[in-house]
C-alpha cells in the first residue's frame, strides 16, 4: 500500500476534506457544551419563573452585569483571572485520569507562602518581592497536591477525597498562622499577615482595571495546553490517564508522572493565592478561602478539562459571578441565584456529555465518522 | 456550500453589533434612579436575617428607606475580597450611588481604601473601621461603644448568676470582641467581685456547631449566665435556653428566642443613625471622618429587661446607664491588671470611651477564663 | 450555692456527647452512601442532598409545626435529589463523580435560595430521650439527651449489614456493585437498582440534614453545614463499605469534632485552628494508614469507579 502524501494532484481536496473534518470534530466539541448551556438558561429561565421573576429581566441583567459595559468587562475579567489559575488544578491532574478537588486548599497555601516569604525581603525592589511571592505560592501550592498525588500513588488513597480534606487542613493552618505566629500586630481587628508593601503590590494591566493576575492566567493555559497536546510528557500523561495498563507495559514512569502534573497543577492554584496577595488583599487573612478553588473545579469541568477552553468558561463563570450584583439589587433575588445558575449549566453539561459523538450534522454524506 | 457564506457574515455582523450595543449602553450614563434621589448603597458581609449583626444593619437601612428622595440599594453575602469593590463600583456605575454603606470590618483596608481613593466624589461610610488622616478625605468610619451595652449587661449577670461563672461564646480575638469581654467582666465584678467569665473562641464570626459546643462545654463547666459575641447569636441564645441557662443577648434582640432565659442585652441602634448620616449627606454638610458614640449618643441602645432581672440587678444597672448617659463614667480605669498578672492600666489613669488606646486592646482582664492566642 | 464544674472531665464527656450528638448526621448520611456505593456507584452530592434535607425539614417544620413531618420531607427531598443523580449517571458515558459535584452545587445554591425566610424564624425541633435519668452529675444527664433520630440510625446499621448479607435485594445489590455484566447475565435491571439505591441513600442523607437543623445545632443558616457530607464519603472508604464499622466511624468522627471547644473550656487555648480540624487530619490519617496500592481497597465494590 503506497501511502499517498497529501502534497500531490489529489491533493488538494483531501487536504480540504481533512481541514472540513478537523473543523467538523472542533465544531462538535463546541456545539454540545453550547447547546447544554443554552438548555440550562431555558431551564434557568423557568426556574426564576416559578419565583415569580420575568426571565428576559434576567437574562438581560445578566448580559448587562457580565458584558454590557467596559466596567462590565472588567468586573468580569478580574473575577476570571483566579479561575484561570485554580482550574488547571484539576484539568491538568485529570488528563492522568485523577480526579483532584483540592484547588482551594492550594489556593490557600501558595497565599500563605507568598506573604511570608515577603516579610523578609521586605526591603529589596519590589520586584525581587514580587518573583519572590510568585515562587512561594507555586512551591507551596505545588506541595500540596503533590501529597495527594503521591499519597495516592504510594498509599492508594484516593485522590478526590485526600485533596478535599487537605482543602480543611490548609484554611486550618491559614487561621492558625494570621492569627499566631505570623499574626500583624497593627492589624488588629482582621487577624492577618503583616502587609506586603504597597510599593510590592502587582498592579493592574495599563489602561484596565484588572490586575497582571489575569495574563499570567491566560499564560499558565496556554502553557498547559501546550504541554499536554504538544509534548511528550503530555503525551505520556494522556496515556497513563486514558489506558493505565499500556502505560504500565510500556514502562512509563507512572509515579514521576503524578508526582510532577500534580505539582505543576497545585502550582498553578498557588499562584493564583500568591497573586491573590499581592494584587489584591496585601496581607493574608482568612478572606483567601473564598471559593475560588471550588469555582475551579466548575470550570475545569465544564471546559472538559481542556486548558485552552477554560479561558472562555472562565470568563463565562466570572460573567455570571460578575453579574450577581445586579441580579440583588435590580429584583430582589437571593445571592445563591447565580450558584444554582452555575450548577444548571454543570448539571446540563454533564447530561448532554452522552451526546457526544452522536450529532447528526445537516449536510453530510457518507458515513457518520462519530 | 453556499449557505455557510452568507451565514457566517451575517453571524459576524450581529455579533459585532451586540458588542458595539454593549458598549454604548455602558458608556451612556443613564440613571435609573429619580434625578433628585440620593441613591445609597448598604453591603453586608453576610445575610440580612441572622439575627445577628447583619440583621441590625438591615434595620437601620429599613429605617433610611422610610425617609423621602432616597434610593436603598442592598446587596448581601459579599465576600471581603476584590468582590466587594466591584460590588461597590458597580452600585456607583450602574446605579448611580452617591453614599455607599459597607458594613463589615474586612471590608475597610485594602478594598474601601482603594475605592475611596478612586473615586473621590462618592461618600463612603465604614463601620468600624479606624479612620486616620493617611485614608482618603470622602471616606469615614464610624463605630459605636456597644462595651457600654456589654457593661450593662455584665452588671447584670453577675447579680443574677448563682454559681457566679459566666460564659462568653466569642469569634475571634480581635480589639472590638476583647473590649466587650472586659466590660462585661468589668460590670459582672460590680455585682460580685469573684465572679467569672470564661472564653471560647470558636474561630471564625459564623459556625453554628462549634458554638453549640462552645455553649455546651461552658454550661458543662458550671456557667449559669452566657453572651456571646458572633455574627448571629441565634445558635447560642437557643442552645443556652434549651439547657436552662440565662443569656444576654448581642448585635440584636434575641429575647424572642430565650423567652425564660433573656436578661437583657447589648444591641446596635444603626436605625437612629444612619437617617441622622444620610440627612447630613443631603444638606451637603460633610460627616466627621471618625464617628464614635455610645448610649448618649443614641448609637447603641440595651434590651429591655427579662422576668428573671431582680430587683438589685436593674436599680445598680439603670444607675449606671444613667451615668453612661451624662458621659460622666469611666469603664476602663485603673488599677487594672490582666489575667496573666501584668498591670495594663495603672492606678489613677482613666480610659473614657473615645480614647484609641482601647481600639487596639488585646488582653483579657484578671477574672476571664482564656487566652488571646 | 456555686456548682464547682467537673474540671477536666469535662473533656471526655463533651466527647463522649459530640460522639452523640454530631455523630447523627455522618451516620446517616454514610448509611446512605454505603448503599449507594455497595450498588457500585458514587454519590458526591450527599453533601447537596445534606444542606437540601437541613432546609426542607427546617421549613417544613416551621410552616407546618410538626419536626417528623419536616424529617419526612427531608427525606423525600433526599431522594429526589438521589434519583436525578442516578438518572444522569444513568446515561452512557457520564462521570458519576463530577455529576456528584454539579449536584452538590446544585442542592446547596438552591438550598441557600429557597432557604432565605427560614433563617429568621424559629421552627420545633426534635424531641430528645432523656438516657441520664440515673445520674445526677448535669453535664452527664446533658450528654445523655440523646435525639430519637440516632437511635434511628444506630438500629440501621446493623439491619443494612443483616440485609446485604443475608436477603435477596442485598445480594442483588451487591451484584450490581461488584459485576454489572454479572448482574445482567443474571437479569438484573442494573440501572434501575443503582437508582433505587441511589435514592435510598438521598432518603438518608436527606434525613442527616434535617437533623442539623432541628436537633443540633436546630437552626438552620447558611454555615450550617462544614463538609460532612463530603467528610461522609471520606468515611465509608475507610469503614469499608461496613455499615457497623460506618456507625463506628461516625461516633469517633463527632467525638473529634467535640474535642476542641471542650479542650478550651478546660483551659488549652493554644491552637484551636489546628484541634477543630482535628476531624479532617484523623480522617486523612486512617485512610493513609488503612489503604495500600496493591489491594488498594479490599471489599470495594468492583463497579465503584474510584477503585478501579
Amino acid at each position: 500500500m503506497t501511502d499517498v502524501p497529501l502534497a500531490s494532484a489529489a491533493g488538494p481536496k483531501r487536504l480540504a476534506s481533512e481541514v472540513i473534518w478537523r473543523l467538523r470534530r472542533s465544531a462538535e466539541a463546541a456545539a454540545v457544551p453550547v447547546l447544554a448551556l443554552f438548555v440550562s438558561l431555558v431551564l434557568f429561565g423557568v426556574f426564576v419563573a416559578f419565583n415569580g421573576v420575568n426571565p428576559l429581566d434576567v437574562y438581560e441583567l445578566m448580559y448587562r452585569g457580565a458584558f454590557g459595559s467596559w466596567f462590565s468587562w472588567q468586573n468580569t475579567l478580574t473575577r476570571a483571572a483566579p479561575l484561570l489559575l485554580t482550574a488547571l488544578c484539576t484539568a491538568l491532574p485529570a488528563q492522568l485520569g485523577l480526579m483532584v478537588i483540592g484547588g482551594e486548599g492550594a489556593l490557600v497555601i501558595g497565599g500563605l507562602a507568598a506573604a511570608a516569604a515577603a516579610l523578609p525581603v521586605q526591603g529589596a525592589a519590589p520586584i525581587v518581592v514580587q518573583l519572590t511571592m510568585i515562587a512561594s505560592g507555586i512551591v507551596g501550592g505545588g506541595a500540596w497536591i503533590m501529597l495527594a498525588g503521591g499519597l495516592r500513588h504510594y498509599r492508594g488513597v484516593n485522590e478526590t477525597i485526600s485533596s478535599l480534606l487537605l482543602v480543611y487542613i490548609a484554611i486550618a493552618i491559614l487561621n492558625h498562622m494570621v492569627e499566631g505566629p505570623l499574626r500583624d500586630p497593627t492589624m488588629l481587628n482582621t487577624p492577618s499577615s503583616p502587609s506586603i508593601g504597597d510599593a510590592n503590590t502587582i498592579g493592574t494591566m495599563p489602561g484596565t482595571d484588572v490586575h497582571w493576575g489575569f495574563a499570567f492566567g491566560i499564560a499558565a493555559c496556554v502553557a498547559a495546553y501546550v504541554l499536554v497536546y504538544h509534548t511528550v510528557f503530555g503525551f505520556a500523561a494522556r496515556t497513563v490517564g486514558g489506558n493505565p495498563r499500556a502505560a504500565l507495559m510500556v514502562g512509563l514512569p507512572v509515579g514521576r508522572l503524578i508526582l510532577i502534573t500534580c505539582f505543576i497543577a497545585g502550582g498553578a492554584a498557588g499562584l493564583a493565592g500568591a497573586v491573590e496577595i499581592a494584587a489584591v488583599q496585601e496581607h493574608a487573612n482568612a478572606n483567601l478561602a473564598v471559593g475560588y478553588g471550588y469555582a475551579g473545579i466548575l470550570v475545569a469541568f465544564l471546559a472538559r478539562q481542556n486548558p485552552l477552553a477554560a479561558i472562555p468558561v472562565s470568563i463565562l463563570v466570572g460573567g455570571i459571578a460578575a453579574s450577581g450584583g445586579l441580579l440583588q439589587r435590580r429584583l430582589g433575588l437571593p445571592d445563591a441565584t447565580v450558584q444554582v445558575l452555575q450548577a444548571l449549566i454543570f448539571i446540563t453539561l454533564l447530561a448532554s456529555e452522552t451526546l457526544t459523538g452522536r450529532l447528526r450534522w445537516p449536510f453530510q454524506t457518507g458515513v457518520s465518522r462519530g | 456550500m453556499t449557505n455557510s457564506t452568507f451565514s457566517r457574515r451575517r453571524l459576524l455582523q450581529s455579533a459585532s453589533a451586540l458588542g458595539m450595543a454593549g458598549l454604548a449602553t455602558g458608556l451612556w450614563p443613564g440613571r435609573p434612579a429619580h434625578a433628585k434621589d440620593l441613591v445609597i448603597g448598604f453591603v453586608y458581609v453576610g445575610p440580612r436575617d441572622d439575627f445577628g449583626y447583619n440583621q441590625a444593619h438591615a434595620e437601620g437601612a429599613a429605617a433610611v428607606k422610610k425617609m423621602a428622595g432616597v434610593k436603598v440599594l442592598e446587596e448581601e453575602n459579599v465576600p471581603e475580597t476584590v468582590a466587594v469593590e466591584k460590588t461597590m463600583e458597580s452600585m456607583i456605575n450602574l446605579d448611580g450611588a452617591a453614599l455607599l454603606f459597607p458594613t463589615s470590618f474586612g471590608y475597610y483596608n485594602p478594598h474601601m481604601v482603594k475605592e475611596a481613593a478612586k473615586y473621590k466624589d462618592i461618600r463612603f461610610e465604614h463601620c468600624g473601621g479606624l479612620w486616620s488622616d493617611k485614608d482618603p478625605k470622602n471616606a469615614g468610619s464610624y463605630f459605636g461603644y456597644i462595651d457600654e451595652c456589654q457593661h450593662l449587661s455584665g452588671i447584670v449577670a453577675g447579680h443574677t448568676s448563682k454559681s457566679g461563672k459566666l460564659g462568653f461564646v466569642a469569634a475571634k480575638p480581635i480589639p472590638q470582641v476583647l473590649r466587650n469581654i472586659n466590660a462585661f467582666t468589668l460590670g459582672a465584678k460590680m455585682a460580685n467581685p469573684n465572679v467569672t467569665t470564661q472564653v471560647i473562641f470558636t474561630g471564625d464570626w459564623s459556625l453554628p456547631v462549634k458554638e453549640a459546643e462552645a455553649t455546651n462545654s461552658l454550661i458543662n463547666q458550671g456557667v449559669d449566665v452566657i453572651t456571646c459575641h458572633v455574627d448571629s447569636p441565634k445558635v447560642v441564645v437557643e442552645t443556652a435556653e434549651k439547657r436552662g441557662a440565662m443569656t444576654c443577648g448581642y448585635h440584636a434582640n434575641q429575647s424572642k428566642l430565650a423567652p425564660k432565659g433573656y436578661l437583657t442585652g447589648a444591641e446596635w441602634n444603626w436605625e437612629a443613625l444612619y437617617p441622622k448620616m444620610v440627612k447630613m449627606v443631603m444638606a451637603n454638610e460633610t460627616i466627621p471622618n471618625l464617628v464614635r458614640g455610645g448610649l448618649k449618643e443614641e448609637i447603641v441602645k440595651t434590651s429591655p429587661y427579662g422576668a428573671l432581672v431582680g430587683e438589685a440587678a436593674r436599680k445598680q444597672a439603670d444607675d449606671v446607664k444613667a451615668k453612661l448617659m451624662t458621659g460622666s463614667y469611666v469603664i476602663f480605669k485603673g488599677p487594672l491588671k490582666d489575667n496573666k498578672g501584668n498591670a495594663v492600666i495603672a492606678s489613677g489613669a482613666d480610659h473614657i470611651q473615645t480614647d484609641i488606646w482601647l481600639e487596639k486592646m488585646d488582653w483579657l482582664m484578671e477574672g476571664v477564663l482564656g487566652s488571646t492566642t | 450555692m456555686a456548682d464547682p464544674g467537673i474540671g477536666l472531665w469535662v473533656v471526655p464527656i463533651a466527647v463522649l456527647a459530640g460522639a452523640i450528638r454530631v455523630s447523627t448526621p455522618f451516620l446517616f448520611v454514610s448509611l446512605g452512601e454505603c448503599l449507594t456505593e455497595k450498588s457500585g456507584r458514587i454519590n458526591l452530592g450527599l453533601e447537596g442532598t445534606l444542606v437540601m434535607g437541613a432546609m426542607s425539614g427546617y421549613g417544613i417544620s416551621y410552616l407546618t409545626g410538626s419536626p417528623w413531618l419536616g424529617v419526612l420531607t427531608a427525606g423525600v427531598v433526599g431522594a429526589l435529589m438521589g434519583t436525578l443523580h442516578a438518572a444522569i449517571c444513568g446515561l452512557p458515558r457520564v462521570n458519576d463523580i463530577a455529576v456528584g459535584i454539579a449536584l452538590m452545587l446544585f442542592g446547596i445554591g438552591l438550598a441557600f435560595f429557597l432557604g432565605k425566610p427560614f433563617i429568621q424564624p424559629q421552627a420545633p425541633g426534635l424531641p430528645s430521650l432523656d438516657l441520664g435519668w440515673w445520674t445526677d452529675v448535669p453535664q452527664l444527664h446533658a450528654a445523655l439527651q440523646v435525639n430519637a433520630l440516632f437511635f434511628v440510625g444506630v438500629a440501621i446499621a446493623p439491619v443494612m449489614l443483616w440485609g446485604f448479607r443475608y436477603t435477596r435485594w442485598g445480594l442483588i445489590v451487591r451484584t450490581v456493585g461488584d459485576s454489572a455484566d454479572a448482574a445482567r447475565a443474571m437479569g438484573y435491571p442494573v440501572n434501575a437498582v443503582r437508582m433505587v439505591a441511589t435514592a435510598c441513600g438521598g432518603f438518608l442523607g436527606g434525613i442527616g440534614g434535617s437533623f442539623l437543623s432541628l436537633s443540633y445545632p436546630g437552626a438552620w443558616s447558611e454555615r450550617l453545614s462544614s463538609g460532612q457530607g463530603i467528610t461522609a464519603v471520606a468515611l465509608v472508604i475507610f469503614a469499608r463499605w461496613n455499615p457497623m464499622l460506618c456507625l463506628a466511624a461516625s461516633l469517633l468522627f463527632g467525638g473529634a469534632a467535640a474535642l476542641g471547644p471542650a479542650l478550651q473550656a478546660v483551659g488549652v487555648t493554644e491552637g484551636y485552628y489546628l484541634f477543630n480540624a482535628a476531624p479532617y487530619f484523623l480522617t486523612l490519617l486512617i485512610m493513609i494508614i488503612t489503604c495500600t496500592p496493591q489491594k488498594s481497597l479490599a471489599g470495594a465494590p468492583g463497579e465503584l469507579s474510584i477503585t478501579r
